[in-house]
């Protein structure tokens, strides 16, 4: 206000911004041990507006089909100026928004950030989390490569495995039997307008929720009475400022020293390449599904493991309900429980590259 | 009158030879109903029956020429002995030995063929009698091929029917009816595995598995009605229809003369004939599949071209491939390689055009093309090397750019802890 008297007088004469800046001057946030994992939010929201941005300009290069796909994101990499900048950031900021948010998720979980009354931050952050997936699934194959589309074919035919639904499921996804171009339009689709539209909506919501309800501080932390805070504005908002600027920082470093390839184009007429695998964040399923027997008592293996993972997916999003005491026995339990979940995620991920590709 | 007698008759050929008989001879007859060849001869059985049946699809039925056009008669006539009397012109069935002239009556007449095809040869007779077969036929053999071994009877279809015996693809398995029976073959002391032998070549692959019609089949190197194997000096014009460039450079090359002297059948001589394989950069050279030490010895100045010849092809392949890989990995890094893959496309080019200039053998000119070839490939490793130092200026302006962030996150946290202090 200081800073531009002048544009404030004019704004505050037409509007009344009181509340907004009482708001601003009086929010305070908490500060402890564990506050450094309130940053991996902004930093996830950073990375998200690098999406925004980033998707926005390659938009204007990239056109959709099988015919074309490769070639345009080939023109977008070579012909365009720093188109190879713009591609290169949006992959790399797609991978790193989705690991922002396994440890946001995480850090959120542990430090029993959805207890009452912010269950609903929590479901909508885990809605966010599966958007973001899908965000990952159906970008992954739009630069119509070879990897991308044998991961896609591999991908879309787990699906398939789903009890009595499971080939419709596919013929939706991929827009026929085959990946073919109407898989990849129809991918895009989902990448450029679907997603976005319900993830705008839900980060809205989610952040308006964590601005009205302020920040949680750990059951363990929450009662003493020597608590500390500090002033959103500015010292938050600057800490938040570093916190994207380390994550813009690791970004770069990442593009410079792994160059996002183009790949070869992809020919659906080719074998599969040998040791396809999905995106990082999909590799303990994938792992996982390839290591379960054939078959578990009477039920299929792997669909054992898609309905393991399902209801996986719908106990994270329980968690506030299933977690009525955080501070007893129950909650305990939960916590022991969300870092076996940490751990396996992690060594399956580890394994599935270590994994010969042959197996 | 007679349309009553004909509709009794058929009423017993229903009862004798089944109502689908009699359907197809009701058929005809609302056709041709003053055609009392197919009339009986739809009645009758087995042999007697079954050119009535066959020449439904038979072209020159379906052109208007029924029975009586090639075999004489009087199809108006209701009485048999009157219609088939040779005072009516009835010649009946002609002897194997007369069968080339009996077709030639039409297919000879060169304005009455103009009638129904324009653009059909009409020297068939003349080139059969060119023909081993015809030769053969003229001296009494009844036993070799005539019109109708290779085109059927009565129901003639045109070559351009994929259902023809004489379609592209139908063709090998014609001539090996007779050409792969050993019983057949016996008399004339030749052999039985040119169809076998063909089934594996080049050119019987792309023609019976690829369905590629300009793959050769037997009558593209011997002809079809002048068949007979290209003698020793032909054979380069033969294989030289397809293949003319190699024709010529072999025609000016240093083996014409001593393969002639040699009684070498020319390109067969290291391709083989029947069994033609895909051809093999290892033909060349002196290694073990090479077919240029079966007459250059080791220690000779042809078994020392030959290696050379072999060393400089080799050494173009690689250059090329080595070429092929540097486009790869910068299209594949996501550079701009554009023009080089044109350049790249010249250098598997002259490949190929080694691989044909190799029939002149001659070292010098070889070497020259190769050089060339090689010189390309250079130029594209360069350019895409040149492409792929992009990715180093790209990768230090990023660096660059980090180091001012980082700067930037420095400035920033002592701002931090300075509000810090003051607060």
């Amino acid at each position: 206000m200081r800073l531009f008297p002048s544009l404030y007088g004019w704004v505050s004469e037409r509007l009344d911004v009181t509340p907004l800046v009482y708001l601003v001057k009086k929010k305070s946030v908490p500060a402890h041990r564990h506050s450094l994992w309130y940053y991996t939010g902004g930093m996830t929201l950073f990375f998200f507006g690098v999406q925004v941005a980033t998707g926005i300009l390659l938009l204007l290069y990239y056109r959709p089909s099988a015919e074309a796909a490769y070639e345009s994101v080939q023109f977008i990499m070579t012909e365009v100026k720093f188109g190879w900048l713009i591609r290169s950031l949006h992959s790399w900021s797609a991978n790193l928004m989705i690991g922002a948010i396994f440890v946001h998720m995480f850090s959120a979980f542990f430090m029993k950030a959805y207890r009452k009354p912010r269950e609903l931050t929590w479901f909508s952050g885990a809605f966010l989390l599966f958007l973001s997936l899908a965000f990952g699934f159906s970008g992954y194959l739009l630069p119509w490569n070879k990897l991308a589309y044998f991961a896609t074919k591999v991908g879309t035919d787990i699906a398939s495995q789903v009890p009595v639904l499971g080939h419709s499921i596919l013929v939706f996804l991929r827009g026929g039997e085959e990946v073919s171009g109407a898989t990849l339009t129809r991918f895009f689709g989902f990448h450029v307008a679907i997603l976005p539209a319900a993830a705008t909506f839900l980060l809205l919501l989610h952040l308006l929720l964590v601005q009205v309800q302020g920040m949680s501080v750990p059951p363990a932390l929450e009662k003493n009475p020597n608590a500390k805070s500090i002033p959103f504005f500015p010292n938050f908002l600057l800490r938040d400022l570093l916190g994207w600027l380390l994550a813009l920082l690791l970004l770069v470093v990442l593009a410079s020293i792994f160059p996002w390839e183009l790949g070869e184009k992809a020919d659906p007429l080719a074998p599969a390449p040998a040791g396809i695998k999905p995106e990082w964040y999909f590799v303990f399923m994938f792992q996982t599904l390839k290591l379960l027997p054939a078959e578990i008592w009477f039920i299929p293996g792997e669909l054992a493991g898609i309905a393991a993972f399902t209801l996986g997916g719908v106990l994270l999003f329980l968690v506030p309900l299933l977690d009525k005491n955080p501070t007893g026995r129950w909650g305990r339990w939960i916590s022991r429980l969300g870092w076996m979940v940490a751990a396996y995620i992690v060594a399956f991920t580890i394994l599935g590259y270590l994994w010969p590709a042959a197996k | 009158m007679a349309g009553r007698k004909m509709t009794s008759l058929l009423k017993d050929a229903a009862k004798a030879n089944g109502l689908v008989v009699a359907l197809v001879g009701a058929l005809l007859l609302q056709a041709e109903a003053d055609d009392t060849c197919l009339e009986c001869h739809l009645q009758l059985e087995d042999n007697l029956q079954a050119p009535a049946l066959q020449i439904q699809t038979d072209v020159h039925y379906q052109r208007g020429i029924s029975c009586a056009g090639c075999h004489g008669g009087d199809p108006s006539e209701v009485d048999p002995d009157s219609s088939m009397s040779p005072s009516k012109g009835f010649v009946g069935s002609p002897k194997p030995r007369q069968i080339p002239s009996f077709c030639a009556r039409c297919h000879s007449d060169v304005e009455y063929m103009k009638h129904y095809n324009p653009k059909l040869p009409t020297d068939q007779l003349a080139q059969y009698k060119t023909s081993v077969h015809g030769k053969r036929l003229a001296k009494g053999d009844t036993q070799v091929a005539t019109c109708i071994s290779c085109h059927g009877v009565h129901g003639i279809l045109r070559p351009t029917d994929t259902r023809s015996s004489v379609f592209k693809t139908n063709i090998p398995k014609t001539c090996a009816g007779c050409h792969a029976d050993k019983k057949h073959m016996a008399p004339y002391r030749i052999h039985t595995n040119q169809y076998s032998d063909y089934l594996q070549s080049v050119h019987g692959k792309l023609l019976l598995e690829k369905k590629e019609l300009s793959a050769a089949a037997c009558t593209d190197c011997h002809g079809n009605h002048g068949a007979s194997p290209p003698g020793l000096s032909d054979v380069a014009g033969a294989c030289g229809e397809c293949h003319p460039s190699n024709r010529d450079l072999f025609e000016k090359s240093p083996h014409k003369e001593p393969f002639q002297k040699a009684r070498l059948p020319q390109c067969v001589a290291c391709h083989g004939n029947h069994k033609v394989l895909p051809p093999s950069d290892e033909f060349l050279g002196v290694s073990g599949e090479a077919v240029c030490i079966h007459c250059h010895k080791a220690g000779s100045k042809g078994y020392e071209v030959s290696a050379a010849f072999k060393t400089l092809l080799d050494s173009l392949k690689t250059a090329t491939e080595e070429a092929r890989q540097l486009v790869k990995k910068a299209e594949v890094a996501g550079v701009k390689v554009g023009l080089t893959k044109f350049d790249l496309r010249a250098c598997e080019d002259a490949i190929v055009r080694s691989r044909s200039e190799l029939h002149s053998f001659n070292l010098a000119d070889f070497r020259a093309l190769v050089q060339d070839g090689m010189a390309k490939a250079e130029r594209v490793k360069k350019a895409s090397l040149l492409s792929l130092e992009d990715l180093e200026i790209r990768r230090k302006g990023l660096i660059f750019s980090a180091v001012l962030i980082l700067f930037l996150c420095i400035g920033l946290w002592l701002k931090i802890r300075k509000l810090d202090r003051r607060q």
